[in-house]
């Protein structure tokens, strides 16, 4: 672990994205004391009004502080990445062990159930869900954790397969070890690796995503402070108040970039064939 | 090959019929009523009851869901509950749309992801490495919608430019239609150059490494010749793998894009059904675009074997 660590610090481009990431984690923890006023606190005598001292990154249409709203916004990005994520990762891994351990008959209709949802593309697959719960926060995340399901269940199944058949399971296995036991202590922690690669790409791809969802109008809803909201509501006055879409529009892609650069970098270290 | 190509077909039937299944009863389960979301709180019980017969929304779900199903076996699609319009038709006329925005964005990806993915493999760890890697990955990170509005305000501000409204064909007016459609397929192929640009690379990597490529140089064979004539052609594979998954990715992706260049796409037709509840397009453009995707997955993997000879399929 300590060397790991020692590499990642080494690895100055996922030290950024790392840092990057902290960043973002810390203004959303600490929202209400770095943001100067709350995310829906309107300034109806200061609307659309340039970036100043008193407003950082300006105003938007009811006079709302752009700052705030940002900082408010890593709030949702992150609440939504983190349990969108969780649904999926947690899904898939259930599955994805069931299915690569026991094989046989519940391997192939879970696989055959995934080659199904892995006959959408993603955002088509969110879109439908969301229609039918209904867009808000909560249906976001649970349609998001539900598109991604699919990878890890597949990432997870063919990681099981090659671990099944070291000889320490084997062992396991002739010694009556039950299935349960030598699935949870011996083969998840030996899966980690690209599991652990695969959420950090994931958590990029689920800000991703519900930027897209909120912009389309069908993932978080106003006056709720997503950074897709603001990108969408500001389309109509960007070209005379351009602050409006700059600042959201930056602060999710240098989310998504550090969540990317971290991503890649994890890659890097816990594969074996690029160690060497 | 063409037992593989027939057997890769036939296991495309279980996969649809799963997605028509998902789809039919994943609609069928949202809460309200159909009819008086179509027709608004005004309408009168007999234009609802009326709607409802119509449609067969009154008959049990599964009489419903093959009553869909045989006709989708004989293309027929039904008819959109808002406009009563055929939904085939339909669809295929705005899938030209999406198809040329898919296919331009493919293009330009390449143009520009292969060559520079090459250089950067070549010239690893160097400053040029270096810049390329982080090109792409900003590619990869700048969401598409992000990319299209901001496009859009440094033209209008910098330029006065404004892109062009309304879609004009391309047999109709081939220069207006690309003029339509370049700003489009730029937003949607940068996220798709950087994906590209990236496997590119590591795949040169891996290829530059091996001992063929070294045995090769030592016979004395020019540099740009190792580099095209065989690196690249067997670092294709895995590039080809992400092309794949990419052109399913831009199907998607022209949801967004569609929308905001206001072009009447697929994608655009999908989420204006979605908002307006109307279940046969819904249904019949999910089908549809899945089906697209997985035949170009089934297209991938039979070129892989064209490109490498080694790959035999049985």
């Amino acid at each position: 672990m300590k060397v790991f660590v020692q590499r990642l610090i080494d690895d100055k481009v996922g030290l950024f994205g790392l840092i990057g990431i902290l960043l973002v984690v810390l203004l959303a923890l600490l929202a209400p004391l770095i943001a100067p006023y709350k995310p829906d606190t309107m300034f109806t005598e200061h609307v659309l009004e340039g970036p100043s001292s008193q407003f950082l990154f300006g105003t938007d249409e009811f006079g709302r502080d752009i700052f705030s709203r940002i900082i408010y916004g890593a709030q949702v990005s992150l609440q939504v990445g983190l349990i969108a994520v969780g649904i999926g990762a947690i899904g898939g891994l259930i599955l994805g062990l069931i299915s690569g351990y026991f094989q046989g008959k519940v391997d192939q209709v879970i696989m055959r159930v995934m080659d199904v949802f892995f006959a959408f593309p993603d955002i088509l697959l969110a879109l439908t869900i969301i229609a039918v719960l209904g867009p808000n926060l909560t249906n976001t995340m649970i349609a998001i954790g539900i598109v991604f399901m699919p990878v890890f269940t597949r990432l997870v199944r063919s990681a099981v397969m090659t671990v099944k058949e070291n000889e320490y399971i084997t062992n396991a296995q002739a010694i009556g070890v039950r299935p349960s036991l030598i699935i949870v202590r011996h083969i998840t922690p030996n899966i980690m690796a690209p599991f652990i690669v695969q959420i950090t790409l994931a958590l990029s791809g689920a800000i991703l995503t519900e930027a897209a969802l909120s912009f389309l109008g069908l993932g978080v809803q106003p006056p709720n402070p997503s950074w897709g909201v603001m990108l969408n509501d500001a389309r109509t006055y960007m070209e005379f108040a351009p602050w409006t879409i700059l600042f959201p529009a930056v602060a999710i892609v240098m989310t998504i970039f550090c969540f990317n650069l971290l991503g890649d970098s994890l890659r890097d270290l816990l594969d074996p064939k690029l160690k060497q | 090959m063409y037992a593989y190509i027939i057997r890769r077909l036939l296991m495309l039937v279980p996969v649809l019929f799963g997605v028509s299944v998902v789809i039919f009863f994943t609609l069928r389960i949202i809460p309200g009523d159909v009819a008086q979301t179509i027709l608004g709180t005004d309408a009168t019980k007999e234009s609802l009851a009326q709607l409802r017969k119509d449609f067969g929304l009154d008959r049990p779900v599964i009489e419903q869901y093959i009553t869909w199903m045989s006709g989708v076996l004989m293309g027929d699609f039904g008819e959109s509950m808002t406009t009563g319009r055929e939904v085939l038709p339909d669809i295929l006329n705005r899938f030209k749309i999406t198809f040329e925005l898919t296919i331009l964005s493919a293009i330009l990806s390449w143009i520009i992801a292969i060559p520079l993915g090459v250089i950067a493999g070549i010239k690893r760890n160097t400053k040029t490495d270096f810049t390329v890697r982080i090109v792409s990955l900003l590619g990869v990170s700048i969401p598409n919608f992000a990319l299209a509005t901001v496009l859009i305000l440094i033209l209008a501000l910098t330029f006065s430019y404004s892109p062009p409204v309304g879609y004009v064909g391309f047999f109709e007016d081939p220069i207006r239609n690309l003029q339509i459609m370049l700003l489009p397929s730029i937003v949607l192929g940068t996220a798709m150059a950087g994906a590209v640009m990236r496997m590119t690379r590591s795949s040169i990597l891996e290829i530059l490494r091996q001992d063929f490529i070294r045995t090769i140089r030592a016979k004395g064979a020019k540099e740009r010749l190792v580099i095209f004539n065989h690196a690249l052609r067997n670092a294709m594979i895995p590039i080809l793998t992400i092309i794949g998954m990419q052109i399913g990715v831009l199907l998607g992706g022209t949801v967004i894009i569609e929308q905001i260049f206001s072009l009447p796409g697929l994608g655009q037709l999908v989420l204006t059904s979605i908002n307006q509840r109307d279940f046969t397009v819904i249904q019949g453009a999910i089908l549809f675009i899945a089906f697209v995707f997985v035949l170009v997955n089934l297209l991938v993997d039979i070129l892989y074997s064209y490109l490498d000879p080694r790959i035999t399929y049985k």
